[in-house]
């Protein structure tokens, strides 16, 4: 596949060795001129100079054929959410994955319509919460697309939810409690599930319930 | 009536001087504090310091019930987020947005978004300047 890369830094230099180890046909575009040299000597040609929300470097890296997919990578989120719309909007690229370097432009590239976004600070973020569940909810996996959360809670001696069956639980509407996981293994959840101090459940749920649903299980 | 003017350098302060003097209700926001003086010392209107990509700094500057916002920072693509972000969250339908790469002004002119390019009008200026000189081709005379 055709591979446009956005950024020469770490992110995007090492995603293009990767793709040239996988036998994919890539251009990597970066507009330092002291990185470019650096890129260009590991790289050879497929290393290009520019600043790639101009539209004519896009062009010249081959935007126009388009590529199988784009790439965003660079350190400026605007320039990312640009890259991205030109590739997708103007020359129908099929996929454009856009760096998020500020969880809180975040909202940004949603409202505007770029689905696919990787933020590492966000994906830090989610191993801390996981390592330490302040919350009383991790959140294991977000189809922000889909509008689909799943996410797992930790039942206590004191959560309003021990002791009792899955089916006599209150939970909100747009949620459900999808297994519980004790002493290491996971069971479906069923309507006679008993849930148990020490238990921890998966639920999935629509975004925005979050709350609710903790209220629900741990108070 | 009431804008908002994001970017208040040359450009921005100057729009917002010249609206408030048309008896629009300005709010100015600028990431620099010094920004305030080129607004003058008679300045009336809001001014909120911080970055146009920051919500809560578009909310402070009274986006939600304004008729319109002038997008002039100095990043042109700074400017194509924030002017498409004010439309689509705020539904405020008059948006304007200064980019100065011609290309990139069409191309987002097309999707809808109210650009104005100060490179495209000075080509266009200094050609028409160029024409009205009328200037004549020299006739040959063989020895140049």
């Amino acid at each position: 596949m055709y591979v446009v890369v956005a950024g020469g830094g770490k992110v995007g230099a090492n995603i293009t060795r990767s793709l040239l180890d996988m036998g994919h046909e890539v251009t990597l575009v970066e507009q330092r001129r002291d990185k470019i040299e650096q890129l260009e000597a590991e790289f050879g040609h497929v290393a290009m100079l520019g600043d790639a929300t101009e539209i004519t470097v896009l062009e010249r890296a081959g935007i126009a054929r388009p590529p199988d997919l784009v790439l965003a990578v660079t350190g400026d989120d605007e320039d990312n959410l640009i890259i991205s719309q030109i590739a997708k909007e103007g020359y129908g690229v099929p996929k454009a994955i856009a760096r998020v370097n500020d969880p809180r432009n975040q909202q940004h590239f949603d409202l505007l319509g770029i689905t696919q976004t990787v933020c590492a600070t966000s994906g830090i973020l989610g191993l801390v919460e996981h390592e330490v569940p302040e919350h009383g909810l991790v959140r294991l996996l977000e189809l922000r697309r889909e509008g689909l959360e799943v996410v797992e809670v930790q039942i206590t001696g004191d959560s309003p939810a021990a002791g009792k069956r899955v089916a006599g639980l209150s939970l909100p509407d747009g949620s459900r409690l999808v297994a519980v996981m004790r002493r290491g293994t996971a069971e479906i959840a069923t309507g006679e599930t008993v849930v148990r101090p020490g238990d921890q459940v998966v639920a999935i749920l629509k975004p925005g319930l979050e709350d609710r649903l903790r209220k629900a299980l741990v108070g | 009536m009431k804008a908002v003017v994001i970017g208040c350098g040359r450009v921005g302060s100057a729009v917002a001087i010249q609206l408030a003097s048309d008896g629009w209700d300005v709010t100015a926001v600028d990431e620099a504090e010094h920004a305030l003086a080129r607004l003058g010392g008679g300045w009336r209107g809001g001014f909120v310091v911080g970055h146009g990509m920051d919500i809560e700094i578009l909310d402070r500057a009274g986006l939600a019930d304004a008729d319109a916002a002038i997008v002039a920072t100095d990043g042109d693509n700074t400017n194509i987020v924030i002017g498409q972000v004010v439309q689509k969250r705020y539904g405020i339908d008059c948006v304007v947005v200064r980019v100065l790469d011609p290309l990139r002004a069409d191309f987002y002119a097309k999707r809808g978004l109210r650009t104005i390019c100060p490179t495209q009008t000075a080509i266009s200026f200094l050609l028409e300047a160029v024409r009205a000189c009328d200037v004549r081709p020299r006739e040959a005379t063989g020895a140049s």
